[in-house]
Parts: structure tokens; C-alpha cells; sequence
């Protein structure tokens, strides 16, 4: 019950950085996005913001031996580049370009009511669901 | 779209790192949003009712904003719907298989140093760029 309250208060503070940033607003991405217009840097700033945030309390939260809700620490270690990385990366920045949306303002706004935001959501689950798929099929072709 | 807002995108980031590491702190996990939610439409995930609140956090917010402050979302821009689905698809597809979005790689995993998220960040950064000015000064020739 805590768990989840504090999980549900953590992602309201991750949607009111992104609201107060700028990054709800489609125009602001894709105004960042076109440095050969009009630039718009203030998505460098956002993330400059978190980075500085996040750089030192990772180092000072990371001393513990655990967090406060479980018994070890859930990072991410892999240090490889591969070709899913590559490909992953490259088609999310066209689809981020092309809808002015990413993952987490794409829910906020859904939140805030947007059709473009539904339309956008409704594709990504589908896109997430479709890639699982494939990934599981081509996990049991190479195990076979 | 000239609105440079360098202070307000400062702070709004500071709270974006300041909640991805409370997170870290709490439940000990990165604040991707993409790895969360693809996480919780996988079967067999352990942690669903966690990766449920968060997000739900989120957009719950959304909500409370669009009611306080509309401003928020007054975009002067938008793609169309039939774009803006081909936009979620690929985003949806592109995230899983790179493990990562703005997030996950952009923000949690740039903080930790991580060659991986610092690769996948300038690789969809440039691929964004390419997208807008193909997008809109090629095939729309505007500007």
C-alpha cells in the first residue's frame, strides 16, 4: 500500500517536471528538434536539469546497500552497443520527431485529455506489444 | 515556435531528476518510462502493480494539470492523427528494442555514465533532427 503510493506520488512529480518544463507541448520537442528553423534549446535545458539532479543523488543513493522497498538495486549493467540498440534508438528519435511525443509526455498528456496524445499511446502500446512478439518468436527460432 | 524558456525548462528538469531518484531510492528502479510500461503490458512481470501506480501517477498529473493549468499543454503545434499513430508505433517499437527512450537512456542513463544510453541518446537525437528537417523543410519546404 505504501509501495504504491509512493510509486504513484514519484510519477506525479515526474509529470509535473515535464509540465512545467515545456515538454507536454509537442512544439517545444519538434521545436527543438529543428536546429536548422527557428531553434527552440529549452529540451537541452530540461534534460541538463535532470542530468545534474540525477548525476550526484545516483552517486549518493547508490551507497546504500538497498533501497528502502526491496533488497537490491534494479540498474541496468550491460555495456555492449548492438545492432537492437542501434535500430531501437535510431526508429524512436524519427517517431519522437514525427509526433513531438516520447513515452512519458505521451501519457501526461493523455492524462491531460489530447486525442493526439490517446492516438499517440494507443500506437505505442501496439508498436511495445508488436515488438515483444517478434522479439519472443526469435528467441524460440535461435533456441530450436 | 521561437519561445526559448531556459529557466522553466531548468527547474521542470530538476524535479524530472529529482523523481527519478527518488525512485531509485525507494523502489531501486531507473525512472524509464518506455522500460516501465513495456514492462507492464509484458506477461510475467513481477512488478506490475508498481509499474501500474507509477505511471498512473503520471497521468493522473495530466489530468490535475489540464484542470490548474491548461497553458501546459497549448501546443502550437501538432501533427496530424494518421501521424500521430505512425508516431506512437514506431516509438513503441523503436523504444523495446533499444531498451530505452528520453528517460531511460536520455536522463537515467546518461547520470550513471552509461556508454549504452549515451550511444542510444545521440543516436535519437540525430535521427530527430534528420526527421524535422526532412519533415519540414524538405517535404513541407516551410521556413
Amino acid at each position: 500500500m505504501k509501495r504504491n503510493a509512493v510509486a504513484f506520488g514519484t510519477g506525479a512529480l515526474f509529470a509535473a517536471g515535464l509540465a512545467i518544463s515545456g515538454m507536454t507541448k509537442p512544439s517545444k520537442v519538434v521545436g527543438f528538434l529543428d536546429i536548422s528553423g527557428a531553434w527552440d534549446a529549452s529540451l537541452a535545458f530540461v534534460m541538463l536539469g535532470a542530468i545534474v539532479v540525477h548525476f550526484i543523488a545516483y552517486r549518493v543513493v547508490m551507497r546504500r546497500p538497498a533501497p528502502l522497498f526491496d533488497f537490491k538495486f534494479h540498474v541496468p549493467t550491460r555495456k555492449d552497443i548492438d545492432l537492437r540498440l542501434m535500430l531501437g534508438a535510431a526508429l524512436f528519435g524519427v517517431g519522437w520527431a514525427l509526433g513531438g511525443f516520447c513515452p512519458g509526455p505521451g501519457l501526461v498528456a493523455l492524462g491531460g485529455g489530447s486525442l493526439n496524445a490517446v492516438v499517440f499511446v494507443v500506437g505505442m502500446t501496439i508498436g511495445m506489444l508488436v515488438e515483444q512478439v517478434a522479439a519472443r518468436a526469435l528467441a524460440r527460432r535461435k533456441a530450436d | 515556435m521561437n519561445d526559448f524558456t531556459p529557466i522553466s525548462a531548468l527547474v521542470g528538469g530538476a524535479l524530472i531528476g529529482l523523481a527519478a531518484s527518488l525512485l531509485l531510492l525507494t523502489h531501486g528502479k531507473v525512472a524509464g518510462i518506455s522500460g516501465l510500461y513495456g514492462g507492464m503490458l509484458r506477461r510475467g512481470t513481477s512488478d506490475r502493480a508498481f509499474r501500474f501506480w507509477f505511471l498512473g501517477g503520471l497521468v493522473v498529473t495530466g489530468g490535475l494539470v489540464k484542470l490548474m493549468f491548461p497553458a501546459a499543454f497549448a501546443t502550437t503545434w501538432s501533427a496530424t492523427l494518421p501521424v500521430v499513430l505512425a508516431a506512437g508505433l514506431i516509438v513503441g517499437f523503436g523504444t523495446q528494442l533499444g531498451n530505452g527512450c528520453t528517460s531511460g537512456h536520455g536522463v537515467c542513463g546518461i547520470s550513471r555514465l552509461s556508454v549504452r544510453s549515451l550511444v542510444a541518446t545521440a543516436t535519437f537525437m540525430l535521427t530527430g533532427f534528420a526527421t524535422v528537417f526532412i519533415v519540414r523543410h524538405l517535404l513541407e519546404g516551410s521556413r
